[in-house]
């Protein structure tokens, strides 16, 4: 006897099944509708394997790249605004650096600018108020100067 | 002329052509799950290559491999322990999604409708159900193996056989019978 022909339906099997469930028609019908349904079912399955069992792989291969697709541009794009705030920071240090020196620079020149201004002035007023013990002495040196 | 060797290799091969329909069945409709069925059907026709030579008749090739299969199937339980369940839950294919595998007959939408309530309770008592209970039940009413046959196969007497099968149905019985 061929062993597959087991699977076929014998119509003894719901007489045998009847006496085995003890006559309850329900459940014989029941059995038997869960025995094709298993059959429709493994034999879409076991026809066509691949198609039922790829997408499934695929789903999960989509499912992962996905995943590291989203995280290596969320790690970019980290990565990238990490590197533009820097370089900001950076430009804005070199930007505050350029103005102190500036500042610096200014305030020296203004220092050094007032420093001659009071020398001057201190030679002028050294030389126009002599006193009065000097005046001789100072007018002698006026006519040293004009020979 | 063909060597014994070849002959052998033939036999096989007329083998796995006979019954790698019906293994896959036993396997799918026990875990619901398409790739473990697969991977287990591979794994049982290359155990029973690596052990063809053994093989001495005393049974049908058909309860042979049948015994590989439940074998594997043990195994499997053993090894994942009761995350077996778990992760089948969550890879498998679910009850009411297997129910819904109909043979398109010729009967009305109505009887349709039904025999898919039907096919689903089945379903959901049969993931109520103990391993053994459970591959009892299977061989019994979806292969339609003769208890004896299930007693060798499943290296249980025909005793136990029938009372994992009682109980078995009590259970299916139960599940239906809530519903009438």
């Amino acid at each position: 006897m061929n062993e597959n022909d087991r699977t076929l339906h014998h119509p003894n099997d719901v007489t045998r099944k009847m006496s085995e469930v003890g006559e309850d028609s329900a459940l014989v019908q029941a059995l038997e509708n869960f025995r094709l349904s298993v059959h429709a079912w493994s034999e879409a399955v076991y026809s066509n394997p691949r198609s039922i069992g790829a997408p499934a792989s695929h789903r999960r291969t989509w499912k992962l790249a996905v995943t590291w697709a989203l995280g290596c541009v969320l790690a970019a794009g980290l990565a990238a605004g990490g590197f533009e705030e820097r370089q900001h920071r950076i430009e804005m240090a070199k930007i505050a650096a350029q103005r102190d020196a500036e500042r610096q620079r200014q305030m020296a020149e203004e220092r050094a600018r007032e420093a001659e201004d009071l020398l001057a002035k201190v030679d002028s007023d050294v030389s126009r108020e002599v006193p009065n013990a000097m005046e001789p002495l100072a007018q002698l040196m006026a006519e040293d100067e004009s020979r | 002329m063909a060597t014994a060797e070849e002959s052998a290799a033939q036999e096989f091969a007329q083998v796995v052509t006979n019954h790698r329909m019906q293994i896959f069945r036993f396997l799918l409709a026990s875990t619901r799950d398409v790739d473990l069925a697969e991977t287990m059907t591979q794994e049982c026709f290359l155990k029973a290559h690596r052990n063809w030579a053994s093989f001495r008749g005393e049974s049908t090739a058909m309860t042979w491999l049948m015994r590989i299969a439940i074998n594997l199937q043990k195994d499997h339980w053993r090894n994942r322990r009761l995350q077996f369940w778990r992760q089948t839950r969550t890879n498998s294919v679910d009850s009411d999604e297997a129910g819904e595998w109909l043979p398109s007959g010729e009967s009305s939408p109505e009887k349709q409708l039904l025999a898919r309530e039907q096919v689903g309770r089945v379903w959901e008592s049969v993931k109520g159900l103990s391993e053994r209970q459970r591959t009892v039940f299977l061989l019994r009413y979806v292969e339609e193996l003769e208890i004896a046959e299930i007693g060798r196969a499943t290296g249980l007497s025909e005793g136990t056989v029938k009372a994992h099968l009682s109980r078995a149905l009590g259970r299916v019985r139960a599940e239906l019978g809530e519903k009438r």
